[in-house]
């Protein structure tokens, strides 16, 4: 026999918060890591294109953007090229949307799993939300690109953006943990995911400039914290005025969403089993 | 450090039955539920809805144990192991367990179907809760275990056949490294000769000195695996012991009898709605069913079905006879199978006789099937170990026992009644 370990478990029911449980997630960071990974190795397995789908969207959009939106004037930033307005709100959109979409449905759809073997609920929706980094690394170099394309090098701030797709994640997150867990009782959510990132894009600056939305709706807009991750990635990728104030209202709003999210997350897991 | 495993104090679990409960409930239900009784309290609504899966459970099993636990469908068995193993809370009560855990409630836990062999084998240690290092330790012992050959490590195991991915699971499984293996039904899969190697791997981790709790219906694989036993009926556990004693009760119970199995309720009989299983029972030469037959005795086992339409080509039952540790002793079916004369509509009892002086001491398992033949072989019901049965070897009743000078037990699977001949040699 191995050497005994000196775990002690103890089950017992309780109603009331639980902590975070970091500790036993920490014990997990294999599992989690392997989840990632199984997520990238998946995705584009048995497909043509392979890693080229993580461009294709972002840049079919703004090929769409520009040759349509971008004839508007006034839309985008007066100095900015629009394609390059529009792809530099999309690059943050994409891994956005698709972080927020992969969380929400990563308990139903790790359901056998579920149910037939323990180990921390959360790191399920964060597993789901960081196989979308890589993408959102790839699509970053193609900005880059493009921006040399326009004549433009990539200034300093451009080291912002790491942080700045952090940001969005965690914002894809603190929505995701909310829809997942709710996803697992209700599969209305499932339906409703599609639809609400088609609203949060028309609600988000991703094809226009928030210069157009007029002062008194301004603080409501930026409580969308995809508007601040926008402007913040713009800010970071062209230039420009820093949006403090819209940072700040974006950052305080995901951490409410966040925290909220990751206390019902943990006081519905225990019925997840159950009720999947 | 105690020497108790795994300690159970009051366990229950309690599901709420009705709209609340349904688990692909609608958000609108329950809103318009709430609008047409808006002032329903909580408590009110649980009163006559709720269902104890599980309910005041208590036990303690000792370090380096290996319990089973049996008990008919529905009567808490994966309920238990679920929360023992943390994949559900329980309502009530507490449970305290005394090391790495690992539970096995499916072969193939995580498995990918687009991922390759050695890919899953990372995965399903990850997901079963081992550790990176721990895998990659391991790994040339998994692959070796599973009997797969290596040059299909790197093919995804959607490409392989059922059973590779059963024994590349099993295989993975087999060497957690954990003091406490929890593992349900899992055994009944995979050919026989894995089969019997998975037993070998379960026998070697229960001398390990690691605790080991079983569940499964196949009666016999428990009195092989395990010393003492637990019995669930109606989420409670009704009779804990020596492992024979328990299955003696469970099989001698009023409602539970394994030499005898009846089907009444039309829509849960084991059929494909062209043939379907009506009961099926051992009993002894003279007609009486029981559980126990001497050595010396004949064992008849029949089973009733029912033909729902007219078959051009005769079905053939088939009865899979196994031994205590899995082992098929044999597969028996009617001689005239492929016959063209077929069968009409009405109800059939088939039944076969195992000779006395046959088969050795022991529990066997009896599975019955039946395979129609309309259109290539289809299966119109296969229940695997739904008959149980003990022959017994007493002295008293073996004359031929009685001569032998032997007294302990005879080993083998059979223990036929051949014809010697001893003469001198002539000098």
């Amino acid at each position: 026999m191995n050497t005994p370990s000196g775990e002690l478990i103890v089950i017992r029911p309780s109603r009331g918060w639980i902590g975070l449980g970091a500790l036993e997630m920490w014990k997990y960071r294999d599992l989690g890591y392997f989840l990632v990974w199984r997520d990238l190795k998946v995705r584009y397995k048995q497909t043509a294109f392979g890693a080229a789908w993580a461009v294709l969207q972002p840049v079919a959009l703004m090929l769409v953007f520009s040759a349509f939106l971008g004839q508007i004037e006034g839309i985008g930033a007066s100095a900015i090229p629009y394609p390059l307005f529009a792809l530099s709100g999309l690059v943050p959109w994409t891994l956005f949307a698709q972080s927020l979409s992969g969380a929400s449905n990563s308990l139903v759809n790790s359901q056998n799993l579920i149910s037939k073997v323990y180990f921390p609920r959360l790191l399920l929706p964060l597993s789901a939300v960081a196989s979308y980094v890589v993408d959102f690394l790839i699509a970053s170099v193609v900005l880059v690109i493009a921006m040399l394309l326009f004549g433009r090098v990539p200034p300093a701030t451009f080291l912002w953006v790491p942080i700045l797709g952090l940001f969005t994640v965690v914002v894809a997150l603190a929505v995701g943990l909310w829809l997942a867990a709710i996803n697992v009782r209700y599969r209305d959510v499932k339906y409703a995911i599609p639809f609400l990132i088609q609203l949060w894009l028309f609600a988000s600056p991703v094809a226009y400039s928030s210069g157009l939305v007029p002062e008194t709706l301004r603080v409501l807009f930026s409580v969308n914290p995809m508007t601040g991750v926008i402007e913040g990635f713009r800010w970071a990728a062209l230039g420009g005025p820093f949006p403090d104030t819209t940072i700040v209202v974006s950052a305080a709003a995901t951490l409410a969403i966040l925290v909220g999210g990751l206390a019902y997350f943990r006081r519905v897991e225990r019925t997840f089993a159950d009720t999947i | 450090m105690t020497d108790i495993a795994i300690r159970a104090e009051g366990l229950g679990k309690r599901y709420r039955l009705g709209q609340d409960q349904d688990p692909y409930g609608r958000l609108s239900e329950v809103l318009s539920g709430k609008f047409r009784a808006p002032f329903r309290r909580r408590a009110e609504r649980h009163d006559d809805a709720d269902f104890w899966a599980l309910r005041d459970v208590s036990f303690e099993i000792p370090e380096g144990a290996a319990v089973g636990i049996i008990g008919r469908n529905g009567a808490g068995k994966s309920t238990l192991l679920k929360i023992l193993s943390r994949i559900t809370w329980p309502s009530a009560g507490s449970a305290t367990l005394n090391g790495r855990v690992a539970s096995l409630l499916e072969v193939g836990t995580g498995f990918h179907p687009e991922l390759s062999g050695t890919e899953n084998v990372y995965l399903s240690g990850a997901v079963l809760g081992m550790h990176h290092a721990e895998i990659r330790r391991y790994f040339d012992e998994i692959v070796d275990f599973s009997g797969i050959d290596p040059k299909f490590l790197n093919t995804p195991v959607k490409r392989y056949s059922s059973g590779m991915q059963v024994r590349l699971g099993f295989a993975v499984a087999a060497h957690l490294q954990s003091e406490i293996m929890m593992i349900d039904e899992v055994l009944a899969v995979g050919d026989i000769e894995f089969q019997k190697r998975c037993l070998g791997k379960m026998d070697e981790v229960t001398n390990s000195g690691r605790t080991i709790l079983f569940v499964s219906h196949q009666l016999p694989m428990v009195a092989s695996l395990c010393d003492r036993c637990m019995l669930m009926e109606g989420g409670r556990v009704v009779a804990s012991g020596p492992t024979s004693e328990v299955i003696h009760r469970y099989q001698s119970g009023v409602n539970v009898n394994a030499a005898s199995v009846e089907f009444p309720d039309e829509a849960n009989r084991p059929g494909d709605g062209v043939v379907s299983l009506l009961s099926a029972w051992i009993e002894s030469g003279a007609g009486e069913r029981r559980f126990e037959y001497a050595l010396v005795e004949p064992v008849r086992i029949c089973l009733r079905y029912r033909v729902h339409e007219r078959l051009k080509i005769t079905p053939q039952p088939s009865l899979h006879v196994t031994d205590s540790s899995g082992n098929y002793v044999f597969v028996t079916s009617p001689h005239d199978w492929g016959d063209e004369r077929g069968r009409s509509p009405g109800d059939y009892v088939a039944a076969v006789e195992i000779p006395g002086h046959f088969l050795n001491d022991g529990l066997y398992s009896v599975g019955v099937a039946l395979n129609r033949f309309e259109s290539g072989m289809e299966t119109a019901f296969f229940e695997k170990g739904t008959l149980t049965f003990n022959i017994v070897d007493r002295i008293a009743d073996n004359e031929l026992r009685a001569v032998s000078r032997w007294g302990g037990r005879i080993p083998g699977v059979v223990r036929p009644l051949l014809h010697w001949q001893v003469e001198e040699e002539a000098r």
